[in-house]
This record gives structure tokens, sequence and C-alpha cells, in this order.
């Protein structure tokens, strides 16, 4: 079309502008790469092995499952506080579920449960989300009920007891000792995202090229690529060099990691290619302009809190797994992380904006800040404190950057 | 102006009878009556709060009245939803401009209508589709890509516009269309105005701008305190003459009153 050679803008925004990066999450990485090389540096080079981090990614699939959701959460100009006790609550009804029901160690009794468990999650988010939708209540009030009553539930369905262990089946979720996919299966899967990645970019490219609508350059779209299958390639080197200590075998990607992604690749297709979350965002950005073009708000926030509870009852899976019990404490506070990693990740509490692979960066920037200072003993008293100066420092830091974009 | 359309024999693309809202008590509107022709502008006058809003908003579906009809082309319809009205081609141009200023400039346009393929939104399509629809009202917009926050409140307003022409609007509603544009602009939408006019499209224009009704306008039907004062030809009518109708809502002394 028309040659793009307008004002003169600043040179670097103009630059990141025209290689079509997000400056912002090309600031998240260089980020992550900092705090890596510091913790790499105070903890003697155990922070960057690959047990580190492959630890580091298991430790970021609860929270890592349920930021995208927290994102079409606050997109909407909503806040959900309810998620660590909806985690907590569906975990110990899978717990009880896969110890008392389903008692049976076959894996349709662990797929059932899980699923049973999704539904419990998906029915409390829409609960909660027609609560905020049709009776006008604020989230903040309703999910503040959430976060009392499911705490209280989960105490409530065995009176507190802690209920242990799990079939065999149902611990693969947590990633723990059977619970990864192996060398030759990791190779598999990161082909298939290999694949994934080629094939969409370049028939992305391809359309847009033979449409005439602006594009990069063949070269950089070249580069584009390169570096994303590279840090495939890199994960799946990673995940497979942490070998099973009784076998000696590559571990390869955990289970709870797998569901992490898959996750965060269906809710980048959501927010980028469907109706759904096109009107998210445009309810956002301007909630009576949704109205007006005949959306129906009401069932979409109804909608948008059921994938929260969904995907908190996820992590509730994946957490009873991984701890091998059901405990009525289970994910409690989770929901802070959750919305830290959310808002770090560049998703504006004052809705409209957010994304997904921002916020996906922001739950690895929280998990390697916890897991670095765990590796450095620091005290948990110390790890909550540089937990809410960090969160505190990411909505400053949004706040100015709101302020600057709005001259 | 061409005054000669405007006749009774022709039925009416649009037409509202005895529309009456309230809002916990308050009588926004009271037993109303309005029609428009094909291809007629009809300037519809009044202070704030007379009930111009009110009344667009139950044409285009935001509102639905406690009592009364509302017919297009004779037949009578049920807007009970702004995609009810959209899906029979009356397309609202709101005074806030109803846009999301986060979304770029494509999303805008297909806002609530976006184009599908295998089920999944066609961002290139649209994107094409939005650059001809600017095209054709002249509109120069480097990049479709943007949000549309940091555009000026002209380049706002064709978005808008561009939004009801890409959807074959009949019945178009604007609601004060050039309130926010500087003189340039606002003559960009004027003549936009009349080359609709002349594809056959109704317009509803809600102004206070005195000048710009009795140029584009072929009729006007002022408001006042939630009812018709009454409807006159503006060939028929002086300006001062609808003044004294908006402020004292007094008839003129003459018989020019129309339906």
């Amino acid at each position: 079309m028309q040659s793009v050679k307008t004002v003169p803008t600043t040179p670097p925004r103009r630059l990141l502008a025209q290689l079509g990066i997000d400056g912002r999450l090309l600031f998240m990485v260089l980020a992550i790469a900092g705090i890596w090389i510091a913790f790499n540096l105070l903890t003697g080079g155990v922070f960057i092995t690959s047990r580190n981090l492959w630890n580091l990614s298991v430790q970021t699939a609860s929270v890592g499952v349920m930021v995208s959701g927290m994102v079409l959460v606050i997109v909407m100009r909503n806040i959900d506080l309810s998620i660590g006790s909806i985690l907590g609550f569906t975990g110990m009804a899978m717990a009880v579920l896969n110890i008392r029901v389903f008692t049976q160690d076959t894996w349709w009794g662990a797929l059932l449960t899980l699923a049973l468990g999704l539904l419990l999650g998906l029915g409390i988010g829409m609960l909660q989300g027609t609560w905020v939708a049709v009776l006008g209540v604020p989230s903040f009030i309703v999910t503040l009920g959430g976060l009392l009553i499911f705490r209280g539930g989960a105490w409530l369905l065995t009176s507190g007891q802690t209920v242990a262990p799990l079939t065999e089946t149902f611990q693969i979720l947590g990633g723990g000792l059977n619970g990864s996919i192996g060398g030759p299966a990791s190779w598999g899967v990161g082909a298939l995202i290999a694949a994934a990645i080629m094939w969409t970019d370049l028939r992305n490219y391809q359309q847009r090229a033979r449409r005439g609508l602006p594009n990069r350059t063949a070269i950089l779209q070249f580069v584009f690529t390169g570096v994303t299958l590279a840090l495939v390639l890199a994960f799946v080197l990673v995940m497979n060099s942490y070998p099973d200590p009784r076998s000696g075998l590559p571990r390869g990607m955990p289970v709870p990691v797998l569901i992490m992604l898959a996750v965060t690749a269906i809710m980048m297709w959501v927010v980028r290619a469907t109706r759904f979350g096109r009107y998210v965002f445009a309810y956002g950005g301007n909630p009576e302009a949704a109205r007006l073009a005949g959306i129906n708000t009401t069932r979409l926030t109804i909608l948008v809190f059921g994938i929260m509870g969904m995907l908190a009852a996820l992590a509730g899976a994946i957490q009873t797994a991984r701890l091998n019990a059901g405990t009525n404490s289970t994910g409690t506070l989770a929901e802070l992380s959750v919305i830290a990693a959310a808002v770090i990740g560049g998703t504006s509490l004052a809705g409209g904006t957010g994304s997904i692979p921002g916020a996906f960066l922001g739950a690895i920037l929280m998990a390697s800040l916890i897991n670095g200072m765990l590796l450095l003993d620091l005290p948990s008293a110390w790890q909550n404190v540089v937990q809410g100066l960090v969160l505190m420092l990411a909505v400053t830091l949004d706040g100015i950057f709101q302020r600057r974009r709005a001259k | 102006m061409s005054a000669s359309i405007v006749n009774t024999t022709v039925t009416p693309l649009v037409e509202a009878r005895g529309i009456s809202k309230s809002f916990g008590g308050i009588h926004a509107l009271e037993d109303v009556n309005i029609s428009l022709a094909p291809g007629e502008v009809l300037g519809l006058l009044g202070h704030n709060g007379a009930g111009k809003s009110t009344l667009i908003k139950m044409l285009s579906g935001a509102y639905t009245a406690d009592a009364g009809q509302i017919l297009i082309n004779g037949q009578e319809v049920k807007l009970t939803s702004p995609r009810a009205a959209q899906k029979l081609g009356i397309e609202t141009i709101y005074q806030n401009l109803a846009l999301a200023d986060n979304l770029d400039v494509a999303a805008n346009i297909f806002l609530g209508r976006e184009l599908l393929r295998g089920g999944a939104l066609d961002e290139d399509t649209m994107e094409l589709e939005a650059r001809k629809v600017l095209d054709r009202l002249k509109v120069n917009l480097p990049d479709l890509k943007k949000p549309v926050f940091n555009l000026s409140g002209g380049q706002r307003q064709c978005i808008a516009i561009s939004r009801a022409i890409y959807f074959k609007a009949r019945v178009l509603i604007m609601d004060e269309p050039t309130a926010a544009l500087g003189p340039q602009e606002t003559h960009q939408v004027n003549e936009l105005i009349k080359s609709l006019k002349t594809e056959g499209v109704g317009i509803f224009l809600i102004s206070h701008d005195m000048h710009d009704v009795f140029d584009l306008a072929d009729r006007v039907t002022v408001m006042k305190n939630g009812k018709v004062v009454g409807s006159a030809l503006t060939s028929q009518i002086t300006q001062d003459e609808v003044l004294e109708m908006i402020i004292a809502g007094k008839l003129p002394g003459r018989n020019v009153l129309t339906n």
C-alpha cells in the first residue's frame, strides 16, 4: 500500500516497531535473563543447571496455567481473588474423589477425577461471574467472598483432614517420579512445536505477501522464526539433560509443564483469533462500545470467570498431584502470585491491555525469583518482602508507561 | 432542497408511532411520532434532555420502548438489541463514537460483526476491506493495525462512519457527527451525508448547529421535554421559527408544519 515513511518518531521505538517486536516482551526477556545470570553468580553456578531449570519449569506450571485466565479477567476490568481458594477446594475434592471413590488405580479413574474437578472449577467460576455480571456486585467483593467460602469449603470437605496418597496415575499430573514423558517423546513434542511454528509463520507470511499487506522483510522473518526454533531446541535439550536418578535416562518434559504450554498456546489462539477473545478486549477498552456493537457482555463476563475457575481447578490438580495429598491449605495466596505475574507481564489494571505471552513470561519471572531465593536459603519472610516489592515496582512502571502513552 | 421526494404517498423507511419511555418515573419520551423517507435527511433538534438521544437509542436497539410501535418499510419490527437493528440496516454513529480505544482500526470497523474463516478471525480480509471502505471515504490512515487511541477526532469519526457504510446502512442515525471536528473535517462529513442521501439512505441527523441542519436536512423535527413539538420542511420554515420551537416550544404563527 502506501509507504510508511511518515513523521519520524523516536528512533528506538520506531526500530522495534519496524522489526515487529513488542518492546515490552523484549524487556521482560532481558529482565528474566538478568535475574538468571545474577542468581547464577550468587549461587556459584547452581541456578543455570539442567536440574534447577527443570525444577523451575515445574514450579512455574501452577501459576503459568492460571495466569492466562487472569489476563482475561483483568482485561475485562475485573479481578479474581478467589483462585487460590478454588485451587484448594477443587484440589481437595479431586483428592477425595481419587482416594475414596475411584479407588482402583486406572487411567480412566484419574481422568474422570480430573474432568469432574475441572467441571467443579468451571461451575464455581461461572457462578461468581453470574453474580458479578447479573447482580452487578463488584468482582473484588464477590471473589473476596469466594476466597473465604472456598477456603472454608476445602476444610469442610474432610473436616480439616489431609487425604493421601493419590493413585500413581493421578500423580503423573504433578510431574513427580513418573510425571515426565522421557527423552524420545520430548524430541517428538519439540519437533511438533517446531513444525507448527514454521507452518504458521510461513503461511502468515505468504498470505500477507500475496494480498499486498505490510510484512516483515524475508530475511527478518527468517531470523525471527530461527530464534523461536532455537528456543524450542534449547528447551528440549535442557529437559532431556536432567536424568532420572533410578534409570539414568533423560527425564524429558514434565507433564505439568506440557499442560502449561498447551494452556498458554490455546489461550494465545483464543485471544488472537476468536471473536470471544476480541470481545474481551473490546469490553476492556470501552464497555459501552462493546454493548452498542451488540456484544452480549453478560455472557462474556460469565464465560471469562468460568475459564478462570477451570484453570484454577487445573492448577489444583497439578499441585495436589505434586504434593501427593489433598490438604486444606493448598494454594493459599496463589491469587497474589498470579495477579502479580499478569501485571508484571503487562496486563493493565485499568483494563483493555494485556498479553498472554507477556503474562507467561511474568510467571517465569516470579517463579525464577522464588526459586533463586530458595537456592540462596533466604528466609521465607524475606521472599515475601521481595515478591511484594517486585509487584509494586511492576505496577509503578505500568503506571508510568500508561501516562507516557496517554500523552 | 429536494423536498419533492418527501410526500405522503411514499411508505416511510422508518416510522415510530406513540413511543413512550420512562426511567424511574421520569418520562424521557411521551407519545413520540416520527418518520423518515428513503433518501431523506431529517434534522432532529432540541435542548439537552429533550429526548433526542433516548429516541435514537430506541431506534438503534439500545433501549426498548415502554409503549409504541416501530415500523420499517411499513412492517412492524421489534428492535430488541443493537444487533437486531443492525440486521434491519439501521446503523448508528454515537456522539461518543463508541470505539474501543485499545483495538486497531480494522477491529473497530468490524466490531461485533467480525469476518471469520474456518471459525477463526480473518484479520487479513478485514484489514483489506477496511482499507477499501476508508479509501472510498478518502480517509488516509497509513497503518490500520494501530490502536485507535492516538487518532484525531476526525479520523475516529471517519472510522465510526466507515463502520456504518461498510455494512450498507439503509438508515443512518448520526448523533452530533461533527461536534468534535474542525472545519475541514466537518465539510468532509457533510459531503458524505449528501452522497449517502443520493444513494437513498435515510438519515437522522442530530445536531446543535442550526446552520448545518438547514444546509443538510430536508425536514426538521423539534423535541422538547420528551415530546415532539412539530416537524417542518427546512424550505418552508426559518431558523428563527425553529429556534422559537426549541426554546419555547412555541409553534410558528403560520401553517408550515408537516406530519
